[in-house]
């Protein structure tokens, strides 16, 4: 499905602050995959995603994406095929447009015709389905402006827009950790229930440590851009907080830093 | 009477300025200066084709033109990565002589030349003149707000709307921004253009300064527009942009009727509208503040 090949970023090349943000790291994902992505602070993890998803290219490697080419794709091309939930849930809607207008752009990816009217009764309905299966009462709320919405309420129609149209692969990048305890749990549980469904290509970057060996089938952590723990199976399914935290120290060298992880409860 | 009539008359044809105005400032977010080069191409192109004879084509060839110009905006804004203000700025000042080489000469009269219009004072020879000319410029507004609502409400309308709002999201829905925003700025100049088409052609002349400070009378009718109506939805925006401009021309003839203020005055009169009508919210807030500072002196 998703084969990144030999990747490397470089920042600020040629200043005192080069940064080398991603060293030669290479990913391979099975279809169908849902991997948990785990690292300290300035790892990578974003990187990484960023780089799949097109925001800068890579200084050098090669990403696939289902066996097409889209090292030098540009970023909204990509996004026909990538669907991406940031950390903030201002970043994914547009608050002065109304929660279906919203959805009808995101499904604007599956309209062929760009001038075909964005309010049709069809889509409209489809919209409200798909509301009500969130169960947050939004169904109703159709014509409100996204900017009135919860935070909670907002992340998780974002995680419908981006897979309306169903994407090849889905990057979660925190998308949870905005939110209070108990809406963090309810927009987790949608995400599942969202990517069993469709069986999609599932990266999830996460802080908490628990989440991350419980959910999906396989988890990586990153430090200084490469990945230096790949756990799947039965590995993956004996780990424990003390000895990912062991496994980390003796990979990267030194001790986890990530304050959000260590300090997660659960 | 007549004051009003003749604000009526002006104040729709400076309609499709605010409207343009409306669409980059409001919709798009992006305060564009290329307004006032615009509307006098519009005026320009216009005047020289009303001479050759073509009053329609002249109103067609200007928005094309309005539209080109709004692309090179664009272009410079996206593609070149010029801060949104410096590259309508640029457009603007390049533009004055794109304008001269088009009039070739600093103004241009239409006496006894074909205007639009026209064609009504031989169907309706018992009506008044200037009430045609009304009719034919409201006709005119109102198909293309009509239009404008319509066109909005199209997947591709709403993708101009989002660009406004949050580009990112506007990205993730694979759809391209750069190609919105220079959409958005070349429908806007073409009505700006638009706009200076008509006026030339009702005025009977173009002039090379005519579009100096049309930013700001632009802004201004948006402005009064959402004080009357209020920020709702987007057609009621654009309409209250139209209804905005009608007012401010009233405004204006009202102004020069007291004999206080001079022609000239009114530039800097409009300037300081705006000005304090934007500054609205920050006036707003330094009162509460020295409000909530004056009752916590009181209580200590």
């Amino acid at each position: 499905m998703l084969d990144v090949q030999h990747i490397t970023k470089t920042f600020l090349k040629g200043t005192p602050n080069e940064h080398t943000a991603l060293s030669d790291l290479s990913l391979h994902l099975q279809d169908g995959d849902f991997v948990t992505v785990i690292g300290s602070n300035g790892a990578g993890k974003s990187t990484l995603f960023n780089a799949v998803a097109g925001t800068f290219l890579c200084d050098s490697g090669k990403i696939l994406l289902d066996n097409e080419n889209i090292t030098y794709q540009k970023e909204h091309l990509r996004a026909k095929n990538i669907g991406r939930i940031f950390q903030d849930p201002m970043k994914g809607t547009a608050p002065d447009l109304t929660v279906e207008e919203n959805m009808a752009l995101a499904y604007a990816k599956a309209t062929r015709n760009i001038l075909s009217s964005a309010h049709r009764k069809k889509d409209m309905d489809y919209f409200r389905e798909k509301l009500e299966k969130l169960d947050m009462g939004l169904e109703t709320r159709m014509r409100t402006k996204m900017g009135q919405l919860s935070g909670g309420q907002r992340q998780a129609v974002t995680l419908l827009m981006s897979t309306m149209v169903t994407p090849k692969l889905l990057l979660l990048d925190e998308h949870t950790a905005a939110l209070d305890p108990v809406t963090a749990q309810k927009v987790m549980e949608i995400t599942k229930e969202i990517v069993k469904e469709h069986n999609i290509t599932t990266m999830m970057i996460t802080h908490n440590i628990n989440q991350a060996l419980q959910t999906g089938n396989r988890t990586i952590m990153l430090a200084s851009g490469k990945i230096v723990l790949d756990l799947q199976g039965e590995a993956r399914e004996k780990m424990t907080l003390p000895e990912l935290l062991e496994a980390y120290k003796e990979k990267a060298g030194k001790v986890l830093d990530n304050d959000r992880m260590l300090l997660s409860e659960e | 009477m007549t004051m009003v009539s003749s604000a009526l008359l002006l104040g729709l044809q400076y309609a499709l300025l605010a409207l343009g105005v409306y669409i980059t400032f409001r919709v798009l977010n992006i305060p564009d200066l290329t307004v006032d080069g615009s509307f006098t191409l519009g005026a320009a192109v216009s005047a020289v084709l009303c001479v050759a004879g073509h009053p329609f084509a002249a109103l067609f060839v200007a928005t094309l033109c309005g539209a080109a110009a709004g692309c090179v905006t664009g272009f410079l804004q996206t593609k070149a990565g010029i801060h949104p203000i410096l590259a309508g700025i640029l457009t603007m000042s390049g533009l004055y002589t794109v304008n001269m080489q088009i009039m070739g000469m600093p103004n241009v009269t239409l006496l006894g030349k074909p205007r639009f219009y026209e064609f009504l004072f031989t169907l309706f020879p018992n009506a008044d003149k200037n009430l045609l000319k009304t009719v034919a410029v409201f006709v005119i507004c109102a198909a293309l707000i009509l239009l404008l609502i319509l066109f909005f409400r199209t997947v591709f309308g709403l993708c101009i709307r989002a660009t406004g709002n949050n580009e990112d999201m506007v990205r993730a829905s694979s759809i391209n921004t750069n190609v919105t925003k220079i959409a958005a700025l070349a429908i806007a100049n073409a009505l700006v253009a638009l706009s200076g088409g008509l006026i030339a052609q009702t005025g009977g002349f173009a002039d090379i300064n005519g579009g100096s400070g049309m930013i700001v009378v632009g802004l201004a009718s948006v402005i009064i527009g959402e004080v009357l109506f209020g920020k709702r939805s987007l057609a009621v925006g654009l309409l209250s942009a139209a209804v905005g401009s009608v007012l401010y021309r009233l405004i204006i003839a009202l102004a020069l009727k007291t004999n206080f203020f001079t022609a000239d005055a009114l530039k800097l009169l409009s300037a300081v509208i705006v000005g304090i009508t934007l500054a609205t919210p920050a006036i707003r807030k330094a009162l509460s503040e020295a409000r909530t500072k004056r009752e916590a002196r009181k209580h200590a």
